[in-house]
């Protein structure tokens, strides 16, 4: 009865996996005449002490950190203040939290076409029209995915856009866990809201907030649909300030054929999201632990 | 609608005394601003999918529901119907076709590893939900290149497109971990009758596991219509591309028609649109569900 799933998971997942190891010690090249040749640690060599070649592998790291680094925090914080907000007793509640659940079953393509739309480096462009509103006219027009300095704030915003509702749920959930006691226990000694927040809530969501921030990063790091399409698509996303490490797995294997180099890659982002999944897993039930 | 969580809010402040009217008003309104500038670009989507293609990009105009008709809509049909650029009803059928294949073989070849490896006593069982719990570590990212490799000879095709995501080690897992709570008593009594495991899975176990099958099916659906990596590596040919990688086509091309690169994609979330509101409860939890391994 398992036969016909353990087979697929070997085939299509657990082969492939110790493939991709073995191909990074290979210079394997797509449709190259020459047969692979042994490589050793070359491929790891060239991407990461290259003085050459390693610039492009180095700062497609670099941009995934700094992704992470700004989604992790901003996500997991506007989850935490969403979810609050709506953890309430109000009529018609359900709906407010349905609208704010809603962009996490767009599709990732479809996003980033809706984003280059608002961000659009035109005058027409929604934020730069909005932003024209409120200065008076001072705005003018600005290429937000253009130049590198915001190219990957505008990723960041609309990756954030896409996912906090996903995050949302699992911390409301997290906060119907408190027991209802311990604000009562609270307003017994005249803690005000703040203080209920900061002694009640916080401890008692500690472990499913370290989960979900946990979460997010592994996410952030597999990050990839919507910086291919704003790059490759036409939006003119920067593509040296917003590359990311799968962006560079994929150009590398597709484009250059270079499926040696793209494995190595693959294999240093399999160790990365491996250690962020196995630190999230410390914290799988986190509801199972009271504050 | 009910309420997203599926759980009853609890309010943190509900419970202290009634609202004040003037309260409740602030809070409605404080929550009305914020999920309309939440949704907006959700709305920009629909209404400048009806709008005429130099009012989408023009400011605020691309807002203001003037001038609707269907136009964008029969653009989008008529733009993609030659063999060069493909037809939308091809992309669609492969996306249909695609999202089927993975939602129901998973589902079917899923659920039997999880009822085997939770129910049954075999040979090798606890070796095989070693390599299930190892290979959920494994994310599709970090086998796709060797994959792509692999596969080279079947680009193009729709098959491979499905084949790779039927068996999933987390829906597995799932399942595995639904039957294990389920109590063996039912089962007992349906092999006191004669019934085999085959028998006993079928008729006794599965109809009276819809939750878990419900919020399977809704992840995968969910994850597998948007899939967009494993389709750009695979597919060039337009007649096998799925709706995501022909929307990232489609909106590439120069100049961008707007009104129809939006009508396209309001086509292109209908249908998980449709099935998030019919199914918001199991959505939710499907997609929570999905936490525990992500």
């Amino acid at each position: 009865m398992a036969v016909a799933a353990v087979l697929g998971l070997i085939g299509f997942v657990g082969v492939p996996f110790v493939y991709a190891v073995v191909l990074s010690f290979y210079n394997v090249r797509l449709g190259s005449p020459r047969p692979p040749e042994f490589f050793g640690v070359e491929q790891y060599r060239r991407l990461f002490t290259d003085p050459d070649l390693s610039d492009e592998f180095l700062r497609s790291l670099l941009n995934n950190l700094i992704f992470a680094a700004a989604v992790v925090p901003l996500q997991t914080g506007l989850a935490l203040a969403l979810a609050v907000l709506l953890n309430r007793r109000l009529k018609g509640i359900g709906v407010f939290r349905s609208l704010f659940f809603l962009p996490v079953v767009f599709p990732m393509a479809l996003v980033a076409v809706i984003w280059r739309l608002i961000l659009s480096r035109s005058d027409q462009g929604m934020l730069n029209t909005a932003l024209s509103y409120l200065t008076f006219g001072h705005w003018t027009a600005y290429d937000w995915m253009g130049s590198a300095t915001t190219a990957m704030a505008s990723v960041v915003v609309l990756s954030v856009w896409q996912g906090v509702g996903f995050q949302m749920v699992i911390l409301l959930a997290g906060l119907q866990q408190i027991p209802e006691e311990l604000y009562e226990a609270a307003k017994i000694d005249r803690a005000g809201r703040w203080q209920q927040f900061r002694h009640v809530t916080l401890p008692g969501i500690r472990n499913t907030l370290v989960f979900v921030a946990l979460l997010t990063s592994v996410l952030a790091f597999r990050v990839f649909d919507q910086i291919y399409i704003l790059i490759k698509g036409g939006g003119g996303l920067d593509e040296n300030a917003t590359r990311t490490v799968m962006y560079e797995a994929v150009t590398i294997a597709f484009d250059a054929g270079n499926i040696g180099r793209a494995s190595a890659i693959t294999v240093v982002f399999f160790v990365i999201v491996v250690t962020l999944t196995l630190l999230q897993r410390r914290f799988v039930r986190p509801e199972s632990e009271p504050g | 609608m009910s309420g997203v969580s599926g759980v009853r809010p609890r309010g943190t402040r509900g419970g202290r005394r009634p609202y004040g009217r003037l309260r409740r008003v602030g809070d409605y309104l404080a929550l009305g601003v914020l999920a309309l500038l939440f949704v907006l670009p959700a709305l920009y989507l629909v209404i400048g999918s009806f709008k005429p293609s130099d009012e989408v990009l023009d400011g605020f105009a691309g807002l203001v529901p003037t001038h609707l008709s269907l136009d964008n809509y029969r653009g989008v049909f008529d733009s993609l119907s030659s063999e060069s650029t493909g037809y939308f009803w091809q992309f669609m059928t492969v996306s249909l076709t695609v999202t089927t294949v993975v939602v129901v073989g998973g589902l079917l070849v899923n659920s039997m590893a999880g009822y085997a490896l939770s129910r049954l006593r075999w040979r090798g069982r606890n070796a095989a939900f070693a390599v299930v719990l190892l290979l959920m570590l494994v994310p599709f990212e970090s086998v796709a290149v060797p994959l792509f490799y692999l596969f080279n000879d079947h680009r193009n095709t729709v098959y491979i497109l499905a084949l790779p995501f039927i068996a999933n080690a987390f829906s597995v897992y799932q399942f595995h971990a639904f039957f294990s709570g389920v109590p063996r008593s039912i089962e007992e009594a349906a092999r006191i009758d004669g019934a085999g495991p085959w028998r006993t899975f079928f008729s006794i176990v599965l109809p009276m596991s819809k939750p878990v099958f419900a919020s399977v099916a809704i992840l995968t659906f969910l994850i597998q219509w948007g899939a967009f990596l494993w389709p750009v590596l695979m597919i060039s040919d337009p007649s096998v591309r799925p709706l995501p990688l022909e929307l990232s086509v489609f909106q590439g091309q120069e100049p961008p028609d707007w009104g129809q690169i939006l009508a396209f994609g309001v086509l292109l979330v209908a249908p998980v649109l449709v099935t998030f509101v019919v199914f918001q409860r199991w959505f939710v939890q499907g997609v929570a569900s999905s936490a525990v391994r992500e």
